[in-house]
């Protein structure tokens, strides 16, 4: 082989060989095509891991700052809000990322490459399978980072190891039913600046009118109602629960219920605007 | 499971409108296996939304079309199992490596992680691409990356490949390398549909043509055939004193019993002709009249005077985008 810098025209005979005819293998199963196009989407971060900067700095900045700037005011000191403030940073930064499903998928639909993904004899959902596949890996490296840094600030969960797993799991769960409400919103509108406005404009209100940084019970009655009915304080809530140790079946229900209902509303959903897409 | 036809495409009546405005206006189209077919047509005709839904990538409107004897519609995962496409815009990720580009598609086309793995170094190698194949794509040069782009649609290699405009902004260089993989691949059996708004390209590369112009197939034959049905060919001539090209003008027309049209360069004319002796009796009655001719030739129409004749304009380019994003 050469080490010529210069692009040289491909030869005849080694592209004769390459073309040479051989059994077509057969398609892939709907799982072997959907990791192939996770593992596509962790290239992509690893080669461009600014992608990444969202999911570090927005749970550091979200944790450092609440606990440092409210915990004195709210719960006495530092150490006790984080102690019920840290669940809460750590849904908030989980799902504040989960737009990327739709950005993501917005962004690969405008390319040449979709063209080409949607002429192969695939399961069709791969793609967007795969990429929320992908999320989940971005999550929980969001999730532990959170807790890592919990963790050196002084958060003890009573929930012990399980409790703490069983949080991360409930939230990445949620987090995958409530990224297919954003790949509905990536078929469908015209840019990834669109998505994430429109994300922004969801996702902002609903995580600060919950129970992530304060007690509902210190709200006008108006709010305190919204708030309470909020699926997102349900699923603080819930992992509030399993990791201090005071699981209530009730809301980890909830949360299981809400993210299997956004799965059945917006996953065919998603899928018949996918299939559609020209 | 094959079925048994020596048609690629066959498609009568394709309608596919665009928020009011008919993209395909009606195409029929029978393309034999093997060869090239070329879509000759300026940029808005209706090339590309024509492979798009031969490539299944779109429903038509109306009409219906069979790609080796499946529907478009109705069978559209038996197509995908026997073409590639090469869109006008690079399909390939630039955000990946060009080895993870190929290794990706073979993967999803069902090759297990090691064979993916060789089939995208061989077709780098293959591709002359082996240097690059560690870089990301958007690194590329556009001659490298129209490479990849078809060496991403032959991972398993194709029966039907479309290729939509598989040389636009590419370097003379680059564009020979693309006609070369074109031969080689024809020559191993794949079939290639491939749309250029290059008339020489279509003349270079192409076995038929079909001339397409506002969404509707305009003419259809091979490149010879087209250029028969507007005459043997043109005269083209400049004289030495430009003073004299009105006088030329008049004698030749007067001898070839046709137009002589004045071109742009004002020492310049030009005529179609039907008998090539003609030409030289012209030349003749020009040098006895005294007038010097500088150069003259006397070629096969081109494809631009083709277009010109069957269609009353230039195959000019615009700025009108073809498909909606």
């Amino acid at each position: 082989m050469t080490t010529s810098l210069v692009p040289q025209p491909p030869a005849g005979h080694v592209l004769r060989d390459a073309l040479a005819t051989r059994p077509r293998p057969p398609r892939p199963t709907p799982l072997a095509a959907s990791l192939t196009f996770a593992w596509r989407a962790l290239l992509k971060i690893k080669h461009v891991p600014e992608q990444l900067a969202d999911a570090i700095f927005i749970p550091i900045l979200f944790t450092v700052m609440f606990t440092y700037l409210f915990g004195g005011a709210l719960a006495g000191s530092t150490g006790e809000y984080l102690q019920t403030l840290l669940p809460g940073t750590l849904v908030l930064s989980v799902l504040l990322i989960t737009v990327y499903a739709g950005v993501n998928l917005n962004t690969d639909i405008a390319k040449g490459v979709f063209d080409r993904f949607r002429s192969l004899p695939l399961w069709r959902p791969a793609l967007i399978v795969g990429g929320l596949l992908s999320d989940v890996v971005r999550n929980l490296l969001a999730a532990l980072l959170v807790l890592a840094l919990g963790l050196a600030m002084g958060f003890r969960p009573e929930g012990g190891l399980g409790g703490v797993l069983l949080g991360i799991g409930l939230v990445l769960v949620f987090a995958f039913g409530l990224s297919w409400i954003w790949a509905t919103l990536g078929l469908v509108l015209r840019s990834p600046n669109a998505v994430t406005m429109i994300s922004f404009l969801v996702q902002f209100p609903l995580t600060f009118a919950s129970n992530v940084f304060v007690d509902p019970a210190t709200m006008p009655g108006w709010l305190a109602a919204f708030v309470e009915a909020n699926p997102i304080s349900h699923l603080v809530t819930a992992v509030r629960g399993v990791m201090g140790g005071t699981a209530a079946l009730g809301d980890v229900a909830w949360v299981l219920v809400i993210a299997v209902a956004l799965v059945v509303v917006f996953g065919p959903l998603t899928m018949r605007l996918y299939s559609r897409k020209t | 499971m094959t079925r048994t036809t020596d048609l690629a495409i066959e498609a009568s009546g394709l309608v596919k409108t665009f928020g009011g405005n008919p993209a395909v206006a009606g195409v029929d189209l029978t393309v034999q296996s093997g060869g090239v077919y070329g879509f000759l047509g300026p940029n808005g005709a209706g090339k590309t939304t024509t492979i798009r839904l031969l490539a299944t990538l779109l429903q038509p409107d109306s009409g219906t079309a069979r790609v080796f004897g499946y529907d478009i519609v109705e069978e559209a995962d038996a197509i995908r199992s026997r073409i590639s496409l090469t869109g006008q815009f690079a399909s390939v990720d630039e955000d990946l490596t060009g080895a993870e580009n190929l290794a990706m598609l073979a993967r999803l086309l069902g090759h297990s992680r090691g064979m993916a793995k060789e089939r995208a170094a061989d077709l780098l190698d293959a591709f002359g691409l082996a240097h690059a194949g560690g870089r990301l794509v958007k690194t590329y040069s556009g001659g490298m990356r129209r490479r990849l782009d078809i060496a991403a649609s032959i991972v398993v290699t194709p029966d039907l490949l479309f290729l939509d405009e598989p040389t636009t902004g590419l370097d003379p260089r680059s564009r020979n390398q693309v006609w070369d993989i074109v031969r080689v691949l024809v020559a191993e059996g794949t079939t290639v549909l491939l749309t250029t708004q290059y008339l020489d390209e279509a003349d270079q590369l192409a076995d038929r043509i079909a001339v397409i112009d506002q969404g509707r197939v305009i003419a259809e034959g091979s490149p010879g055939q087209l250029k028969a049905s507007v005459g043997a060919g043109t005269l083209h001539l400049r004289v030495l004193d430009a003073a004299r090209r009105t006088d030329a003008r008049r004698l030749l027309a007067e001898i070839l019993g046709t137009t002589v049209h004045a071109d742009s360069d004002d020492a310049a004319l030009s005529a179609r002709i039907d008998d090539p002796a003609l030409a030289a009796a012209g030349l003749s009655a020009l040098s006895r009249a005294g007038i010097d001719v500088t150069t003259y030739a006397l070629g096969q129409p081109s494809l631009d005077e083709v277009f010109l004749a069957l269609t009353g304009h230039h195959a000019e380019i615009n700025d009108y985008q073809e498909t909606p994003a």
